[in-house]
């Protein structure tokens, strides 16, 4: 079965090992997509029965994806035409970007001086972040708060030898 | 509505049970995944479900309550037995023709169509097809029949990889245009997980758990910590495996308000789905209470150790 590519700005990719839920994945994606460029108002995404044929996955999953853009305000449904982005993403301006990551060099330079190693530093980093995101009060925005625990799993599923 | 029912249902031949006092309720819009050993009961269950087989205890309906078997439930079901049934003298056309003629309501156009996408040529004997095509062409059949609930016994176990993806992809993609529900067994869990948003879990004749996926998920952990301090914390949890080193222990919990915080030393994991669905095979006496939907039994059973 040939899988027809085309109308839509980007294609859906997924990772079987990250450990994120399916439709928090391409939930993702669309936002990644959305702060790359790649995606502007007006875009339509793929169509539910596109991503279900070409990814195997329960068009349920999809639809999910899709409400939670929508809840998220980022798309709009248009009955019978489909799913299409209707927001931007606020973007970090790049000299912001580069400010960040500096201070965040001069932390990493610290621990190494400290004496942890690489595997070390990602499960240090993983459970301050895990702690950061849990105390901290609840926004009201399911989707940002999900989207925390999801990744915690994961990292925290990675570095399980050096906890 | 829901597309299968069935409350306390039991089959029995001769002495043995091959399914006892199963209650379950599937909601429609799901490909529900009917999981187990060799022996659980899946394909009693989906031959009950799809009308095939008495029952000898307890009731079944299908479609918003139509009694399994019933003149409406057949009409509104198809069910695909296990190995792709097809008759292997019949060219493809054939068995178009013949599916065409013994059924209320066959969509000719829609079958031809699909053959043709496939690739699957109308004058070829269906036994020299490819194990592949001859589930496509299975499926096929079953699909221009319309129906609202699509029962799939074990339809993945003889193909490869490829027509695997390529036959899952295919209910799907009905799924997403019809909005026909699907009840698929197997007893492959893996591959089903991104494919499954409702699980059903049989295990000994019984029904072990059923609910959404996304539920399931939700509702179990995996907590790592040291095993001195594992039967203390476990004695406030309802833990469905416990794997014990001498140092540290996994133990696999259904989460629950009550549980309070993981206690410091631990650690809490998210799991996946075939995790939770072996660790319910593995302790078969711990299906109680089912998290999602209600399966009544008299009493829970201790955690298993």
């Amino acid at each position: 079965m040939t899988i027809d590519k085309g109308d839509s700005a980007i294609e859906f990719r997924l990772d079987p090992d990250s450990g994120v839920p399916t439709y928090l994945q391409l939930v993702q994606q669309v936002e990644h997509a959305l702060r790359l460029g790649y995606l502007q108002p007006g875009d339509q995404l793929p169509k539910v029965r596109d991503v279900v044929t070409s990814l195997t996955i329960n068009p349920n999953t999809v639809l999910k994806a899709y409400r939670e853009l929508e809840h998220k305000g980022l798309a709009a449904g248009r009955p019978g035409q489909g799913t299409f982005i209707q927001a931007t993403l606020e973007q970090v301006t790049l000299p912001e970007l580069a400010g960040l990551r500096r201070t965040l060099l001069g932390w990493l330079t610290s621990a190494e001086q400290a004496g942890l190693d690489e595997d070390g530093i990602v499960a240090l980093f993983t459970s301050g972040l895990r702690d950061f995101f849990k105390n901290r009060p609840a926004s009201g925005d399911a989707g940002a708060a999900d989207h925390g625990t999801a990744n915690h799993g994961t990292a925290a599923h990675g570095t399980e030898g050096v906890a | 509505m829901n597309v299968i029912e069935t409350s306390e249902l039991g089959k029995r031949y001769g002495k043995s049970w091959a399914l006892r006092d199963c209650t379950l309720t599937v909601p429609a819009g799901h490909l529900a995944a009917l999981v187990g050993p060799n022996g659980a009961g899946k394909s009693t269950l989906m031959n009950m479900t799809a009308g095939l087989t008495a029952a000898t205890a307890g009731i079944a309906t299908v479609l918003g309550g139509h009694p399994a078997g019933s003149p409406a439930a057949l009409n509104g079901v198809a069910f695909v037995a296990q190995d792709a049934p097809v008759y292997r003298n019949l060219s493809a056309g054939d068995m178009l023709h013949l599916t065409r003629n013994l059924n209320q309501r066959f969509d000719t156009p829609f079958a031809r169509a699909r053959l043709a996408d496939l690739g699957i040529p109308l004058n070829k004997k269906a036994g020299k097809l490819s194990g592949g095509q001859q589930s496509q062409l299975a499926l096929t059949l079953a699909l221009a029949r319309r129906p609202r609930l699509l029962i799939l016994d074990e339809p993945l176990a003889a193909l490869d990889p490829l027509a695997r993806q390529d036959f899952l992809a295919a209910v799907m993609t009905a799924m997403a245009d019809d909005g026909v529900s699907v009840l698929l067994s197997s007893h492959q869990v893996a591959e089903l997980e991104r494919v499954a948003d409702f699980l059903i879990v049989l295990s000994r004749a019984r029904l072990q758990m059923a609910g959404e996926v996304d539920d399931l998920l939700a509702g179990h952990r995996l907590l790592t910590g040291p095993t001195a301090e594992a039967d203390e914390y476990a004695d406030r949890l309802t833990v469905v495996q416990t794997r014990r080193g001498d140092a540290q222990t996994h133990l696999l919990v259904r989460t629950s308000e009550t549980a309070g915080p993981v206690p410091p030393g631990w650690e809490s994991h998210q799991v996946s789905l075939e995790e939770v669905v072996m660790a319910y095979l593995r302790s078969p006496g711990v299906g109680e209470p089912a998290p999602l939907t209600r399966v009544q039994r008299p009493q829970p059973t201790e955690a298993t150790r």
